[in-house]
Order: C-alpha cells, then structure tokens, then sequence
C-alpha cells in the first residue's frame, strides 16, 4: 500500500502543485490520478518513486517512508512507465526492455532471455526486440515502456499517461491488454491520465484532482459516477454519467416478458428480426444476455426497430424482450 | 613550382633521418599526444558541465577564447618561458585541442532529450550509470564531431613545432622556405592535407563503429 500523509509541494517560483493530499493506493489494485492539466498528477506520481520531493508530509510504501530509503535501490523496485514512453534511442527494444534486471545484477543474456518473454506479454512479436525506439510507432513504443517497467517484476508500477500517444482504436486495444495483464498481475499501480473515460475503465479507485494540486474526491468509477461529491466532479465525469453508469450493473435482475409472435425466430429460436408488416422482417439490431450491462440494454433498446430489446439465452434462443419502457421503470424504481 | 621533391625516392627512404616518412612520424606524434592530453583535460570538464548544468559560460567561453587564440604567439610565449623541448610545443597543440572538444562534450550532452535522462534516473540509475549508459552513448555523434574538428586543427598547426627546432612536417615547410626551394615546401602542404584527410577517414569510419545505429535512424 502506498499512503500519502498530508502532502504538499511548492515548486520554487511556481505555486503550490499538490495541496495537502492524502490518499490511499491500495495493494494490489489499480489507483487512477485524473484531473485538468496541470492540477499536479504527475507531480504525485513522481513523489512515490523520490524523482520529487514534497516540500512537506510524507509519502510511505508499506508503511515505510520513501525519503529514507536509497534512491537508485528504490527506483528499482517501482515500474516506472513514463509519459511518451521515454525510450533509451540508443538501446535495441530487447536491451530496453532489460535495463532494470542488469541494474540488479542480472547478466545481459539471462536479462535478454526473459526480456524476449516480456514483449510477447505486452503483445510484441519477436522481430522487434531488435529493433530501434525510432523505428518503432507510438504505440508500439509504449508498449516497450510498459514491458521496460514490468521487467524486473515489480510489485508496484507508476504510470503516467501510458496509452496518450495513440489513436483511439489503439488504445482500446492497449486498455483490454492492460485489463488482462492486471488481472493476471495483480500489481498496486498508480496511473495519471486526464481521461476520465480512462480511469473510470481501467481504475479500481479513481482519484480526481482539481487546480491547485487539490482532491476532490476518492472513490470507485460506480461513486464518482452516482454520488459526485460537487459540482466540479459532476462536471468533470460528464453529463452523460447517468448512462455511463449503467455499464456497471448487469441484466441480471431486469424483468423480462414472453417472446411475442412478432418477433420471427428460427427453428432453434434464434431471433431472426421484428415482424412490423406482412412482407417486412426487420433486424433486431443485435440481443443481450443476462450477464450484460444495462448500458448495452439501453442500447439495444434505443436501437431497435420497434423499441424493444431482446434477451437470448446461452444457446442464442430467445427467452424474453424488453421494451424500453419497462427499462425506464425499472431505472427509476432502482434509483428510488 | 613542382612536384619533384615529393616524388623522389630518396626522400622517402626510411632510414634518412629529415625523410618525409620521418617527419611523418614524428607530426603524427605530436598530434597524438596534444589530441590525448587535451581530451584527457577537456572531456571530463565538458561531461561535467553537460551532465551537472553548472559552469555552463565556462565551455561556452572556452569555445571563443580557444578560437581566437593564436598558437604561434602562445608557443613563443612557452619558449622562453620554459626554454626549447617538446613542452612547449604540446602546450601550445593542447591549448588548441581543449575547446573544440569541452564544447562539443558539453553540447552533446545539453542537447539529450531531458525525457530520456529523466527515464534513466526514473528505472533507478545512479548517477555515474546516467552519465555512462545513457548520456555519453547519445552524445557520441556531438562528440566526435568536435573530435575530428580538433584532430584537423592540430595536424594543421603541428607544423609550428619545425618553427622551435622540432621535427614533423613543418620542417618541410621552414627549411624549403629557407632555401627557397618551393618544390620541398609543396610537397610538405600536400603530405599535410594528406594526412589530415586520411585521419578524418579512420574517424570516419571509427564514427560509424561506435556509435548506435538507433542514433542514426532517420523518423
Ligand atoms: N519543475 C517545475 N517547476 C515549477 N513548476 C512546476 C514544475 N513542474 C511542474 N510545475 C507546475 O506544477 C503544476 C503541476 O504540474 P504537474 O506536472 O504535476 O501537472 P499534471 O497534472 O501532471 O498536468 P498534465 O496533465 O498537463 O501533465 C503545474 O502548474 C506546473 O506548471
Ligand atoms: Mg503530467
């Protein structure tokens, strides 16, 4: 566990960048930093691994207190993910990749060897290890960053801005990658973004900063979302928070009634689409299971030819449809 | 004016004392020494300054003082300070080499991406490992640079060396002057470029050797 206890840090001549900020990154999970530019995210993260001190308060791991604690040794122990990917030019991906291992004392072969298995982790294939950063593209390059960072098996990694320089799709990619390594990994990671779409996906706890170096609040994606704290957080997660927080409940518990005659199936009871004439079928514009979220019921609801979503069952047979009325009443009778 | 002297063999026999492959010889070894004193001087100052930030109008000064210096002046100045000798001469030759390198050292290093100096500290090198592994690797190309413009000045200038009682090419020069024997000073000119081309050729290529290939991928 990290701890932040009553932190603050003055830059000389610059104002005061964090704010007496006390926080919890807790073991195991992912912590996000979210926040406008500027607000002192990275200034947190770099206080955790000493390349910042706080002008005042302490920062702990485990209950130890990182200011007296060697810094290159400590450096060592904590992934650091840098922003843009910070990349050694002169260094193949392969001896990137391996920087931290040697520092520990590894040989450059043993330290190589388990390099070339981190790239495939991270969803490299094997021609890149010798390849230059600058022959490299954005996205390929952070995911050498992160690969650098896991390399020696850290038990806590910093990240900052770790999936910034890339498209969009790409970074829908990195996040489902990033998701499956964590669940794998179980690291205590400490991540800055200023995505909220970001940190509410890929967070466990989501801190928002606002300017000044202030927090505004502490909580999971599901808090933020349904109990902002103010009218900043409010502002800040979206005015579409009340759909967006569908995606954490799912269809379990939405009631569902009988497939009617208009909906044409086939002979396994496959929906096949909506019968809205005598000659006129319809697609159905997709279904959901009981074990999706109520934002793809929205969906599928708002989708639909005739306002109804239909529900399948594990084989793909239609057991139940949902109008979108019936959605709208049980949203408000869960809220109530 | 003619080629005549260079290409008479008895002037390239090697056991001739005053022998242009003799002369060649002992050129080369001035400008070896001056090249490996100034660097052993000027490159840890440099790295210093490039590395720490502090001192800075030191290698920027030192880069204007070095250029406007005269080195005939200062070799006569040593010579009857310390008398005639092989001293003096380096002196003079150091001089000349130190402030090509110091800037180009601490050139090479201010011109780092701070990104990637950052990164090193940040995956826990110590400072001497930042320096090492990261920051002079990058700088190489900075670095010799200012390697080889330093190496062109002191073949060049090594021939004041002949104008103290000394050997190497200069001798060529000073005595073909002497007896107006323009053939022998010619031939000094051209052994002079020629060595200085050839030298920048094996740095060329030692260039190429030691410097990573990611440094030289275009983006
Ligand atoms: N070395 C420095 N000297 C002076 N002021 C600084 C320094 N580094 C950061 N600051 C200031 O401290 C504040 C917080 O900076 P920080 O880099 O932590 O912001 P951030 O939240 O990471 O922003 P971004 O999202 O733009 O990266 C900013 O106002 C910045 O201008
Ligand atoms: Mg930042």
């Amino acid at each position: 566990m990290i701890t932040f206890d009553d932190v603050v840090k003055v830059y000389p001549g610059g104002g005061t960048a964090v704010d007496h900020v006390s926080l919890e990154v807790p073991t195991g999970k992912t912590t996000v930093f979210v926040g406008p530019s500027g607000c002192g995210k990275t200034t947190s993260l770099r206080m955790i691994n000493r390349m910042i001190s706080p002008t005042s308060g302490r920062v702990l791991i485990d209950g130890e207190d990182v200011a007296g604690q060697d810094e290159a040794l400590l450096r060592r122990g904590i992934g650091y993910v840098i922003q843009h990917a910070g990349l050694f030019p002169h260094r193949t991906v392969l001896d990137n990749v391996a920087t931290v291992p040697v520092l520990l004392g590894k040989t450059r072969r043993e330290a190589r060897a388990a390099a070339l298995g981190l790239l495939e982790r991270v969803g490299l294939a094997p021609e890149f290890a010798q390849r230059y950063p600058a022959q490299l593209s954005g996205g390929q390059q952070q995911r050498v960053g992160v690969a650098r960072a896991l390399a020696a098996d850290p038990p806590i990694m910093l990240m900052d801005e770790p999936f910034s320089a890339v498209d969009p799709v790409v970074r829908e990619g990195l996040h489902r990658e990033f998701l499956r390594l964590q669940k794998d990994l179980g690291k205590t990671i400490a991540m800055v973004t200023h995505d909220i779409d970001e940190a509410i996906k890929l967070g466990d706890l989501v801190v928002i900063f606002r300017q000044g170096g202030i927090v505004a609040q502490i909580g999971t994606p599901q808090e933020l979302l349904s109990d902002p704290a103010d009218e900043f957080v409010a502002e800040f997660v979206g005015r579409d928070r009340g759909l967006r927080s569908l995606s954490f409940d799912t269809a379990a518990e939405l009631p569902v009634k009988p497939v009617p005659a208009e909906l044409v199936v086939d002979e396994a009871g496959r929906p096949l689409g909506w019968r809205t004439g005598a000659d006129d079928v319809r697609p159905t514009g997709g279904t959901f299971t009981s074990a999706d979220t109520l934002r793809l019921v929205a969906d599928l609801a708002i989708l639909s030819p005739v306002g109804i979503a239909v529900r399948v069952d594990a084989d793909g047979k239609a057991d139940g449809i949902t109008p979108h009325h019936d959605l709208a009443d049980y949203l408000a009778a869960r809220r109530g | 004016m003619n080629l005549s002297y260079l290409f008479d063999a008895a002037h390239w026999d090697l056991g001739a004392s005053g022998s242009i492959p003799q002369l060649l010889l002992s050129h080369l070894w001035y400008v070896i020494l001056a090249l490996a004193i100034g660097t052993v001087i000027a490159l840890p100052v440099g790295l210093y300054i490039g590395h720490t930030g502090r001192g800075s109008f030191i290698a920027i000064n030192a880069g204007n003082a070095g250029r406007s210096l005269p080195t005939l002046g200062l070799l006569m100045l040593m010579v009857t300070l310390l008398g005639l000798g092989l001293l003096p001469v380096l002196i003079a030759l150091t001089v000349l080499v130190i402030p090509p390198i110091l800037t180009s050292a601490y050139a090479g290093l201010r011109s780092l991406d701070p990104q990637v100096v950052d990164a090193a500290r940040g995956v826990g090198m110590r400072p001497w490992q930042v320096l090492t592994r990261v920051e002079l690797p990058m700088a190489l190309p900075v670095l010799m640079s200012g390697f080889r413009s330093a190496t062109l000045q002191v073949v060049a200038t090594a021939t004041v060396a002949a104008a103290v009682g000394l050997g190497g090419l200069g001798r060529l020069l000073i005595d073909g002057l002497a007896v107006n024997d323009y053939s022998r000073v010619l031939a000094g000119a051209i052994v002079v470029a020629v060595l200085a081309v050839l030298l920048d050729l094996v740095l060329a290529f030692a260039q190429r050797w030691i410097v990573s290939p990611g440094l030289r991928v275009s983006r």
